[in-house]
Order: structure tokens, then C-alpha cells, then sequence
């Protein structure tokens, strides 16, 4: 049941990724070719119809789909290594130390990724590169929390101690010990953040503070087709799919490692 | 009680403090001169100079955090650059806009939550309970302001039943024309709230249903209602009671969102407003309501939960 899970969620991945990769090769239309007329209904050649600039709504949404899996992409990207960079120092330090990082990450935690997005924004002004940095960080905060946790328990293990004994170096421990026994964990959780990721750029895009058009992200196509959304239902309606379906793809494919990760989980969850 | 009292008022004290300084030092360091929204174009150094003295940023950086410090303690949030007037009461103007919606919001997404998420987990082996789980996680994966454009469509745009967006001029001195222009936002934010609810009430009631003390109430002769109201509710409030503190905060920086959707003249499109005209004064004033408001719910949740279960008390160093 729960490998269903794991196929289900890596098909639309990839169905979706593939699309996204052929882009790059070919596009139905440029994205911002208005020759097909403003909002012309689905079919013939522009398959979803075309916007209210006449610009063709199905190459627009190949276009928003780099975006998409980029966010997804790049804030893991920054969160992973970040996350688990800091979670390593903290679980090595010093009591006090430690302590300090904890409540420092427990603050960070407690501070809505939404508005460090905006402020980050605010500074740098609306730009991918800005909303993915804001996510990446966001995530980092949750990343190390975890990963100092597991690393903590790693540490208490008596084969480290061993280790340890015979000589052999801190840096070759966390290589050949620490690394090995978290980074399942740590990836599971990454994939779950993926998917939040996606939703927090499309949110950002829809109030403007994301990637500014004509390469415009699913979230802004929305935005865009809310003023047309009697008379172009379609523009309105396929971004919202495409976005739910990349983050129920992440999310299954999330759940179904996660079964992988730990096969002695309870299977009523 | 009293130890831990004193704890989490250092740490919410700190976790304020903290935001602060970040929210401050962040403000002046990213790129983007405040003084930029002051002038037009080919300013001379000499105007440029003059609005860096009317702003106070031509000030060492310390000295300015002192000052906004002072500023901040007696309620003085300053004015905003674009319409000079006050952020403080402009903030408060806006609250009687996003404080209902995200209570009322919030409210009705328990509402929803409790029973489905219990069904879900009453029913986990007929085929019911399964699909309501479902229908949560497909929910979980739907960003919220497409849920409330595709409510506008149907409801407002097509039936014609409710407004599409926007507040009445004269706020609740009308109050079934305010009700009207906050009942699709409160719905749109119901449904998406109770997705991940539904998830936490399933998961809270299935650990009680499985539980000791309940076949041992229900063996004592105990009948199921009365044996989840006795025992049951009791073990699942402290679990409970800190997810509802996250979801609240939650439920209010949603509300961020759909007053975009909206049309809303609340916190929210204050915000955004201010983020893309970089109003520095009304965005930091507005970013510190909101920090406080999601630090304070999350200190009244950690309360709560340990008056719901003083057994949390005793683990704590």
C-alpha cells in the first residue's frame, strides 16, 4: 500500500519534471508570443487557449514549471546543507553553546517563514533568487534542529565512543558514523519541506514579491487570471492544478521514503 | 508552575527582543535606501543629505536602534514615508478587519476538524474513514488563495450570491454588509486550515482509541461517549492544544494572503503595500504587530498545554 504511495508520488514527479526538462528543447510557443490573439478558447494549436496578452497559457505553463521545481530545488538545496552544516556544529559544541543554538533555532522556528520571505523581499526587491534564499533559510532553521537532535543520538552510541578510542579523527567520525546514520531522516524531512517550498513561492508570486513576468511562476499566472476567470476559466484553473499535483507528487514520494526509512513505523498513521 | 511561568516570560521576552533587533538590523543592511522613496530621480547630494536627516538614517546605527527603541516603548511605531501619516493607529484602523477574520477563520476550521478528524479515525477500517483522511492530505497539498479565487468565481462571479472582495467604507457601523465581505475570506481560510487539522485530531484520537486507559474505562462498564469524555479528551488536549497555538499563528499570516485575494483592507495588503513602495517604517511596524501576536499566541499555547496536562511540569529542567 504504502509502495503505491512511493510510485504514485515519483510518476507525477517525473511527468512533471519531464515536461519541464523538455521546455528547455521545445516550447509550443515563445513566452511571450502574443501572435495567437488575446484569450482565445483551448484548441487548434494553442491547446489551453492564450491569456488576456494572447500569449499561449500552455508553453506559459512549462515556462512556470522551471520555477516551480527550481524552488523546490534550491531551497533544498540551501535548507539541506545550511540545516545540516549548523546541526553538526551544534550537536559537536559545548553545553552552553548548544544551548544557545537551540533557543537561538527555536526562536528562528517561531518566526513565520512568510514574513522573513517578505522581508527579505523587501530589501532585495521581488526576484526568485530572493524568495528561494528566504524559503532555503527558513528551511535550515528546521533542518538544523533535526539534524542536531540526531546527531546528539549518534554521538551517545557506544561504536563512536569506540571509534573515538582507537585514534581515529572527529572529521573522519561525522564521515564514516554520523553522516550514514542521519542522512535517511534528514532527506525524508527534506522531501517534506519540498512541497512546502512550492506552495510558499507560489504565494509570494501571487502577491507580486516573486519572479516578476513574462517568465511568470504558477503563482502569478493565478494572480493574473483572476481578473479574466468568467470568460478564460481555463487560465485559472490549470496553474492551480499543475501546482497541486507537483506538491501531491513531493508529498507522496516524501511519504512513501519515509516508509522506506523506517519500515518499523506504525502503519495506522 | 510558577518556575516554569517565569522561564517561558524570559523566552517570549527574549524571542521579542531578538525579533527586534533582527527585523531592525535586517531593514538597514539588505540593500535599497529608504531615502530612494523620499526623492525622484537626479536628487542632488544636498536632498539626498536633507532626507537622510528628516529619516534619522544619517545617525551611527546604534544610535538609531536606540532611538526606534525608545520610539517602540511608548507605542510610537513613527509615520510612513509615502503618506506621512502615523503607522501606529493606521495599524490599529486595519485590526478591526484582520482580527475577526482570522478568529472567525480559525473557529470554524476547529469546527470542521474535530469531527471529521474524529470520523477518520473512528471509522480507519470501513471505507469512510480512509477517503475523509484523503480528501485531508489532497487538501494539505491546495495553496489557499486558490481555493478562495476559485470560491470567488463560483459564489460571487457566477451565483452572484456574495461579494467578490472589498469592505464596507464604514467598517462594522454596518455590520451585516461587513459580515457579507468576511464570509467567503472565512470560508476559504476554514477549509484550508482544516486540512492539517483534520490530520492532528485523527492522529490525537486514534492514540486514545488505542489506549490503555480507555479499554480499561470501557471494561469498567464505562460507555464509549462517556469514557472519551472522562479520559479521552483529557490525554488528547495537551497534544491538541499545541497544534491549535501553531495553527493560529498559522491561520493568521494566511490571512496575509487572502486579503490579497480579497480585496481586504486589513494587516495584510498593509504589508504588501508597504513591501513593494519600500515604506521601511509602516513595513517594520506592521512586522513587529505581527511577530508579537505569533510569539504571544505560541506562549499563551504553551501555558495552556501545561495547565491541560501539569505532568509536562515536571519533565522540564
Amino acid at each position: 500500500m504504502r509502495r503505491l504511495h512511493l510510485i504514485a508520488g515519483l510518476l507525477l514527479v517525473t511527468v512533471i519534471g519531464g515536461a519541464v526538462l523538455m521546455s528547455y528543447l521545445w516550447l509550443p510557443f515563445a513566452p511571450d508570443d502574443t501572435s495567437g490573439g488575446r484569450l482565445t478558447p483551448p484548441g487548434g494549436d494553442h491547446w489551453l487557449g492564450t491569456d488576456k496578452l494572447g500569449r499561449d497559457l500552455f508553453s506559459q505553463l512549462l515556462v512556470g514549471g522551471r520555477i516551480a521545481l527550481g524552488t523546490a530545488l534550491g531551497a533544498v538545496t540551501v535548507g539541506g546543507l545550511l540545516g545540516v552544516l549548523f546541526g553538526l556544529l551544534a550537536g559537536f559544541a559545548s553545553r552552553w553553546l548548544d544551548d544557545a543554538v537551540a533557543v537561538a533555532l527555536d526562536i528562528l522556528i517561531a518566526f513565520p517563514t512568510l514574513l522573513l520571505a517578505m522581508l527579505i523581499v523587501a530589501g532585495f526587491g521581488a526576484s526568485l533568487g530572493a524568495a528561494v534564499l528566504a524559503i532555503g533559510l527558513a528551511m535550515a532553521a528546521i533542518v538544523a534542529r533535526l539534524t542536531r537532535i540526531l546527531v546528539k543520538q549518534v554521538l551517545s552510541k557506544d561504536f563512536v565512543t569506540a571509534a573515538r578510542i582507537s585514534g581515529i579523527s572527529w572529521p573522519r567520525i561525522v564521515l564514516t558514523h554520523v553522516l550514514p546514520n542521519i542522512w535517511p531522516v534528514v532527506l525524508v524531512n527534506l522531501a517534506l519541506q519540498a512541497g512546502l517550498a512550492v506552495l510558499a513561492e507560489a504565494s509570494l508570486s501571487y502577491l507580486g514579491l516573486g519572479t516578476p513576468p513574462p517568465n511568470a511562476s504558477w503563482g502569478r499566472m493565478l494572480f493574473e487570471a483572476q481578473a479574466t476567470v468568467l470568460t478564460a476559466p481555463v487560465a485559472a484553473i490549470a496553474p492551480g492544478v499543475a501546482l497541486v499535483a507537483l506538491v501531491i507528487g513531493i508529498n507522496l514520494t516524501a511519504d512513501g521514503l519515509r516508509d522506506l526509512a523506517d519500515p518499523t513505523r506504525r502503519r495506522s498513521r | 508552575m510558577v518556575r516554569y511561568l517565569i522561564r517561558r516570560t524570559a523566552l517570549l521576552l527574549a524571542s521579542l527582543a531578538l525579533a527586534g533587533v533582527a527585523l531592525f538590523v535586517l531593514l538597514r543592511l539588505l540593500p535599497g535606501d529608504p531615502v530612494n522613496a523620499l526623492l525622484s530621480v537626479g536628487a542632488t547630494d544636498a536632498q539626498i543629505a536633507a532626507a537622510r536627516r528628516e529619516l534619522g538614517t544619517d545617525a551611527p546605527l546604534a544610535t538609531q536602534f536606540l532611538a526606534w527603541l525608545g520610539d517602540v516603548a511608548t507605542f510610537d511605531l513613527g509615520s510612513s514615508l509615502i503618506s506621512r501619516l502615523p503607522v501606529g493607529p493606521e495599524i490599529a484602523a486595519r485590526l478591526p478587519v484582520t482580527v475577526p477574520l482570522t478568529l472567525a477563520g480559525f473557529v470554524l476550521a476547529v469546527l470542521i476538524a474535530v469531527p471529521v478528524g474524529f470520523l477518520a479515525a473512528y471509522r480507519a477500517d470501513r471505507w469512510d474513514g480512509p477517503l475523509l483522511n484523503g480528501v485531508a492530505q489532497l487538501g494539505l497539498a491546495v495553496p489557499a488563495f486558490w481555493v478562495g479565487l476559485l470560491l470567488v468565481s463560483v459564489f460571487a462571479l457566477n451565483l452572484r450570491v456574495l461579494p467578490a472582495g472589498g469592505f464596507p467604507p464604514a467598517g462594522w457601523s454596518d455590520p451585516a454588509a461587513s459580515v457579507e465581505a468576511l464570509t467567503l475570506p472565512v470560508i476559504t481560510i476554514a477549509l484550508v486550515m482544516s486540512a492539517s487539522l483534520i490530520r492532528y485530531v485523527r492522529a490525537a484520537t486514534l492514540d486514545v482509541l488505542g489506549s490503555d486507559f480507555l479499554r480499561t474505562a470501557r471494561a469498567l462498564g464505562s460507555s464509549l461517549p462517556a469514557a472519551m469524555w472522562r479520559h479521552g479528551l483529557r490525554n488528547a488536549a495537551a497534544p491538541v492544544i499545541a497544534v491549535l497555538a501553531i495553527e493560529l499563528a498559522t491561520t493568521f499570516l494566511g490571512a496575509v494572503v487572502i486579503e490579497s485575494v480579497f480585496a481586504l483592507p486589513g494587516l495584510g495588503s498593509m504589508l504588501i503595500r508597504a513591501i513593494s513602495q519600500r515604506d521601511y517604517p509602516v513595513i517594520q511596524g506592521v512586522m513587529l504587530v505581527s511577530t508579537f501576536a505569533v510569539l504571544a499566541v505560541g506562549f499563551l499555547g504553551d501555558l495552556a498545554q501545561r495547565v491541560a496536562d501539569p505532568r509536562l511540569l515536571r519533565g522540564h529542567r
